[in-house]
């Protein structure tokens, strides 16, 4: 009757202890030795934080780099056919499809005539934008009033050598002009005259023929975008400028091919100094190791130790590293791009992971080689 | 007895002595690499911006204004002046011509095809030139790359010519087919594709422009693709304000702007003028990744750094026995630390030359994979790659050694770590 509680006792005993006494082992392991643990922690935060910030970088660095490709300007025209003023109400419909991601910015043309007879290109747009739009655009100053205008500077020779006001004459229609301000871009704007929009329909009566459209996003973002404008928009044509296109995706994906290279170099040089780290840390506790099997532990509980202490490690150090790593690739950002780059929580599981790998990896190879040595040849010290 | 003691040291922990020099060479590879490519990656991604197509524009100086809506040139043909087509190759002979990725010239005349109004321009494809003694070729297949072609490109010399892709769908010809330009019969080789004003336009060699213009050697814009460096600046300045010795310097840097003043100086009455969509932001997109290169190679070096140092403790960590048995026998700290520094310095000398010769490998590796184009290693590198691996080497070893110095010699015997 006695013998059943005493071996309940028996069991219960076996059973509880060994997890406390488990978990007291990797305490005292941890503050016991804490110049070799902190050494080894040292090693798995900062290669943790180096590939955490890498790993960041390259995901983020794509979108960065995408708005510094968005200063070349319109990646998509929206054209009239055959030169036509496109249908009212495109620009409307155009912004709806954009909804935010990107800029819209209307032209529209004629060839006028200056009073000696000249023939010179007058555009009407909306200068806020083309302001956002075309950042190389440069102007000595913007049109603040209605009867300003901006003049290409080739077109001023022509049209206003003194930068007096002057008339301009479009069937038979003519408008007052002050030029405030001068515009060199060398290219065919140079020999045009831009006004705003609004003078220029009451002055010709002529509508937007183009709309320029800076898409923002990926390509196939960019593709969405002229799917649904043309079929929006069935009156006009849309084309992509694959100048812009084409030299950005090649840009783009050669810096990240480089960018990917120099993340695995540097991933695997701090992998292999948490490996010498952590595989010296290991080795140096061989007297712990020969102790345990002298004192009966089993090779299963030995190794689940050890595993269970490198990969505590690893955790500690992955998330340590981790926030560091994240402030680092923040001040990449804000020092290089003056942006900071936005924290992926997608990177923490394969940084824990790959952090928790390589410090069981680390625990596991000298642990097989001790395994095969006996305790006595350990504990006299050879 | 000093030097017995190393070379037994080498020749008797050979498993720890490889596992360090492994560790710092490895880290020297990485961190050769990544200096070769950081030093190397602005070149070469400008030659990538390229691809955005020409960033010079030259045209007549006393040119009258371009009639240009949507790229359709509305001038008549009759108006303005011309640039020279025999001026064309002097360009090889400016300061920078080794900057000079290509050139193409345009001529856009007016044509009619089946009584209908057309712009047909004349181009180069990839014409072949002579300056002095240098063959070369140029033209649009380099500055506009992305021009694409269904067929084949029309040879230089010949009367062939392409159509744009939606005037080929609305008249309905393939490649191979003939059209009738202005009375004459030309052989289509092929349809092109620019997603531009080229797509409503047939291009044809510059000769057939300049026969159908009746001008011989007229060209009206040429189009100039150059390597430069981004504006700073002097760069700004008008060389006209500059002092001799700034002009000199300002003249022999490759800004967009004294390269314009330099193919104006070799191109008579002609006006060149950067084309500022391409060539402001290719500067902002190189610095930004030029940036970014040199801040990823501090983090490479960091990274080596410390798994060298970290390779370094671990080694002298693990000899305090054979400190404290140095120690017991009598000898000075100084001179246990000496063992240990010559030792680090063999270690950092033979890993940093392996290192070396692999990170230039790894960097050929990546300039061949990535950029088809050789990274090439600067010599001078060398010296300072191993400088550093020396460095590095010593500052990791230093806290271990200085620790192992200061151990007592009995803990130690006793395996008492």
């Amino acid at each position: 009757m006695s013998s059943r509680p005493v071996l309940e006792l028996a069991v219960r005993r076996a059973n509880k202890p060994h997890t406390q006494m488990f978990l007291r082992m990797l305490m005292r392991a941890a503050v016991l030795r804490r110049g070799r643990a902190a050494s080894a922690l040292l090693a798995m935060v900062v290669a943790a934080a180096v590939a955490t910030a890498m790993l960041n970088l390259y995901v983020d660095v794509q979108a960065k780099l995408r708005k510094e490709f968005r200063n070349y300007g319109a990646n998509v025209v929206v054209v009239g056919k055959d030169g036509q003023s496109l249908p009212q109400g495109t620009l409307s419909q155009v912004e709806s499809i954009l909804n935010g991601h990107g800029l819209a910015v209307p032209f529209a043309y004629v060839v006028a005539r200056t009073q000696d007879g000249q023939s010179v290109v007058v555009s009407g747009t909306d200068l806020e934008q083309v302001r956002k739009l075309d950042s190389w655009w440069s102007v000595s100053a913007w049109p603040q009033h209605s009867g300003d205008a901006l003049i290409g500077v080739r077109a001023a020779g022509v049209v206003s050598p003194q930068n007096k006001p002057f008339d301009l004459s479009f069937q038979g229609r003519s408008i007052d002009l002050t030029p405030v301000g001068s515009l060199r871009t060398g290219a065919a704007e140079d020999s045009r005259i831009y006004l705003a929009l609004t003078d220029f329909e009451k002055w010709t009566g002529v509508e937007p023929s183009t709309i320029e459209i800076a898409a923002a996003g990926s390509s196939e973002d960019v593709d969405a975008i002229i799917q649904k404008l043309v079929e929006a928009v069935p009156a006009a044509e849309v084309r992509p400028v694959r100048q812009v296109m084409e030299g950005e995706a090649r840009v783009l994906g050669k810096t990240r091919a480089t960018l990917l290279a120099a993340a695995v170099m540097i991933i695997l040089t701090s992998a292999l100094c948490v490996l010498s780290t952590l595989m010296g840390w290991v080795f140096d506790r061989r007297r712990d190791f020969a102790i345990m099997k002298a004192l009966g532990a089993s090779e299963r509980l030995i190794s689940g130790f050890f595993a269970a202490e490198s990969a505590v490690l690893g955790a500690i150090g992955a998330l340590v590293g981790f926030g560091i790593g994240i402030g680092a690739a923040a001040w990449i950002g804000r020092v290089n791009f003056h942006a900071p780059v936005v924290p992926r929580l997608s990177v923490l599981p394969p940084v824990l992971i790959g952090s928790i790998l390589v410090a069981l990896i680390s625990a596991g190879l000298p642990m097989s080689l001790l395994r095969r040595v006996q305790p006595a040849v350990i504990l006299r010290g050879e | 007895m000093f030097v017995r003691l190393v070379y037994e040291s080498f020749r008797r922990q050979k498993r720890r002595k490889v596992l360090a020099g492994i560790a710092i060479t490895l880290g020297v590879a990485v961190a050769t690499a990544m200096i070769a490519v950081a030093t190397d990656v602005g070149d070469k991604i400008s030659r990538e911006l390229r691809s955005y197509g020409a960033n010079l524009l030259v045209t007549p100086q006393e040119d009258t204004l371009d009639l240009q809506i949507g790229g359709v040139d509305l001038k008549p043909p009759s108006d303005g002046t011309y640039l020279n087509e025999a001026d064309l190759p002097k360009i090889r002979g400016t300061f920078w011509h080794h900057n000079i990725v290509g050139f193409s010239p345009m001529l856009p005349v007016n044509v009619s095809v089946n009584s209908k109004n057309l712009t047909l321009v004349g181009t180069y494809f990839s014409k072949k030139l002579t300056f002095g003694k240098e063959d070369f070729r140029t033209g649009v297949r380099i500055t506009h790359p992305w021009w694409k072609v269904r067929g084949t490109w029309p040879d230089d010399e010949s009367q062939d010519v392409m159509l744009g892709e939606r005037l080929a769908s609305r008249s309905g010809l393939q490649p191979g087919d003939q059209v009738a330009i202005s009375g004459q019969s030309h052989h289509i080789s092929g349809i092109l594709s620019t997603g531009g004003a080229e797509d409503d336009q047939i291009v044809a060699p510059l000769s057939v422009a300049q026969k159908i213009l009746g001008k011989l050697g007229a060209v009206r814009r040429l189009y100039v693709s150059a390597l430069t460096k981004p504006e700073d600046a002097l760069a700004r300045r008008d060389p006209s304000t500059m002092n001799p010795e700034l002009f000199d310097r300002w003249y022999c840097s490759p800004y967009v702007q004294s390269i314009a003043y330099q193919l104006q100086e070799a191109i008579p009455h002609s006006h060149a003028e950067q084309i500022r969509q391409v060539a402001q932001n290719e500067g902002t997109v190189l610095s930004r990744i030029k940036g970014l290169m040199l801040l990823i190679t501090l983090a490479a070096l960091l990274a080596s750094a410390l798994a060298v140092s970290a390779a370094m403790a671990t080694a002298i960590f693990e000899r305090r026995n054979e400190v404290g048995l140095m120690k017991a026998l009598g000898a000075g700290d100084s001179s246990v630390a000496a063992l240990f520094f010559v030792e680090a310095t063999l270690l950092a000398l033979i890993g940093g030359l392996i290192g070396f010769a692999g990170g230039a490998v790894l960097a050929r590796l990546i300039g061949r994979s990535i950029f088809d184009a050789q990274i090439t290693i600067d010599p001078v590198l060398f010296p300072v790659i191993l400088a550093i691996a020396i460095l590095v080497t010593f500052a990791g070893s230093a806290l271990a050694i200085r620790r192992a110095v200061k151990f007592d010699p009995v803990y130690a015997l006793r395996g008492e770590a």
